[in-house]
């Protein structure tokens, strides 16, 4: 079983890097964690603030748009392409079970985006010990803003993986993900908003929001390591309005560790009613 | 007789109202060669990925090599070639052809040679989108060939093949049944079946409407024969008048002779040796075969082993 989910994953890994979505990955996140580390040290160069901490504050914003829009770009097609080119009917009469054929994409998606938030991060982490030197309270936020992104990530390959899975074609595919990304990283958030802004703190605001807030992804994510910074810098909306609110904190971690598990069952679930 | 490798009992399959199989019996044995043959929509595909075990059956009964279709210790026995398929293009084809070894157990050490029996060695660095379709389907008949397979399905194996990749497909799958292995090949492309499979089955919405040796199916269907007679010039018209015959231009008659009356009518004929500059015996042939059995109105469901 092993050997079979490596040699899938070893060939996942390959097409990603011959279709360049590797380097594309690598680049978008080197990119922009540059450029937030950057204009971090613009105003505040000479505060007291730990540069780091208030670059992994930034970063953490950049990862909940970043990552699932990487994740799910990367993911799209594997199983719906397979179904394209017409191999999907002759890897299932291999001996190899289906969910051997999904644990294998998915690993080898999860690796990707793990080297390539670790590149990335760990790119604006090296430029600014060089530049303002570090402190180990801010290394620790960036481990875990990186230990986090691949949850983050391992979510929304699960979805990505479970669309793909859900779709005869990988252009349909590919359009349902992007309104999913639209949806779930984009909307909810102003849609959050808007009903916190019009609920003026009522039961609402108290009791149905921070569910909410655990129960999506994005949020979790950003919530758990906001929480975890807790600087208070003012880090926006969502965020800012939470922090008044009390919340076991391990509530968003709990989430991000089962989202995954989630997506993943649902995704074996419909590559398993497949008949191809 | 050994045990049948696939063995197909009043299999049925519907998908809503549609009756895809129809109370399908079959039986192959190891090491014979069997087409499939039918118009699309006839059930070809569905019985495949029915002996498959990619679909379920509605009722019936399917043995692949005494076990459930579709199961771990069958499909390890079983290859496969699907119609249309085009792997994935950013690999090479070693690459490709070693992910099968490693999914079916195998090592790659045979990978090599595996790509040599195919003609591909010298291609298998280069990624699969620069292959021409003719190589993607040799791609595909390598990984028929991982680790002896007992049984061997292929789906329209030779549709869009030049004569010479035809001729080497055939020249393995036949090396495969020799080495045991069940084949069932499906396909449209009739004259090529005649020396090449030890028996035909011919589906017709769902049904076996024939199943036999080719000789068999021949006698069963009485088929006439067709004697072409070139007469000598002037001698055309009496010919015609006097077989019954069709002109089909100004000095060649068509004559249909009924295989019992065969050397009856050929001895007729030869005896007019001074109006006939030249005969041609046509047989019928599985072209006339295959449209008799899958014609509604002229076959019937019948058996004849």
């Amino acid at each position: 079983m092993i050997s079979r989910i490596l040699a899938l994953m070893g060939t996942e890994i390959r097409v990603l890097l011959r279709n360049r979505w590797v380097a594309t990955s690598i680049v978008l996140m080197t990119a922009f964690s540059l450029l937030l580390a950057s204009s971090g040290s613009a105003p505040m160069g000479s505060t007291r603030i730990d540069l780091l901490t208030v670059t992994a504050s930034s970063l953490t914003t950049l990862a909940v748009y970043l990552i699932p829009l990487i994740a799910l770009l990367m993911s799209y097609d594997s199983i719906a392409g397979e179904s394209d080119r017409g191999t999907l009917p002759l890897l299932f009469t291999y001996p190899v079970a289906r969910h051997e054929i999904l644990f294998g994409k998915f690993a080898a998606q999860l690796v990707v985006l793990f080297v390539a938030t670790v590149i990335g991060f760990g790119a604006a982490a090296l430029a600014i010990w060089f530049t303002a030197g570090v402190t180990g309270a801010g290394l620790v936020h960036f481990g875990r803003l990186i230990a986090t992104s691949v949850l983050l990530g391992g979510v929304f390959l699960g979805i990505g993986n479970l669309i793909s899975a859900c779709c005869k074609q990988a252009g349909t595919a590919a359009a349902l993900v992007v309104t999913v990304w639209i949806l779930a990283v984009v909307m909810l958030d102003v849609a959050l908003l808007s009903a916190l802004v019009a609920d003026d703190g009522g039961v609402f605001t108290k009791t149905i929001f921070p569910w909410l807030l655990v129960a999506s992804p994005t949020d979790a994510f950003r919530l758990y390591n906001i929480t975890a910074i807790e600087a208070g810098f003012p880090a926006g909306g969502l965020t800012s309005a939470v922090q008044t609110l009390a919340l076991p904190g391990l509530l968003p971690l709990i989430s991000l560790f089962l989202w995954p598990v989630i997506v993943l069952a649902a995704a074996g679930a419909a590559l398993r009613r497949i008949q191809p | 007789m050994s045990k049948p490798a696939i063995e197909i009992r009043a299999l049925c399959k519907q998908f809503g109202a549609l009756t895809a199989l129809d109370s399908v019996d079959l039986s192959i044995a190891p090491g014979e060669r069997i087409a499939l043959l039918g118009h699309n929509g006839a059930g070809k595909t569905t019985l495949i990925k029915a002996i498959l075990g990619l679909l379920k059956s509605t009722s019936g009964h399917i043995s692949v090599l005494g076990g459930l279709p579709g199961s771990m210790a069958v499909r390890r026995q079983c290859a496969f070639l699907p119609e249309n398929l085009a792997f994935h293009k950013s690999l090479t084809g070693r690459e490709q052809l070693k992910l099968f070894c490693r999914l079916k157990g195998a090592g790659t050490g045979a990978v090599p040679a595996l790509l040599d029996r195919v003609g591909l060695l010298e291609a298998q660095g280069r990624r699969i989108v620069t292959y021409s379709k003719g190589m993607r389907q040799r791609l595909g008949l390598a990984q028929l060939l991982i680790g002896s397979p007992k049984v061997v399905i292929l789906d329209e194996p030779t549709s869009g093949l030049d004569p010479v990749s035809r001729d080497s497909f055939y020249e393995i799958t036949s090396e495969l049944a020799e080495q045991g292995a069940a084949i069932l090949l499906s396909s449209h492309v009739l004259t090529e079946l005649e020396a090449r499979t030890d028996r035909i089955v011919i589906l017709r919405n769902g049904s076996v409407v024939a199943d036999g040796r080719l000789s068999h199916l021949r006698a069963d269907a009485g088929l006439p024969i067709r004697v072409h007679v070139e007469a000598r010039p002037g001698q055309g018209d009496m010919l015609a008048a006097r077989f019954g015959g069709t002109r089909i231009n100004g000095h060649t008659v068509k004559i249909l002779v009924p295989p019992e009356e065969k050397v009856a009518r050929l001895g007729e004929i030869t005896g007019l040796a001074n109006a006939i500059a030249d005969i041609d015996l046509l047989p019928p042939s599985l072209e006339d075969l295959y449209r008799y059995y899958s014609d509604p109105r002229t076959g019937q469901n019948e058996n004849s082993q």
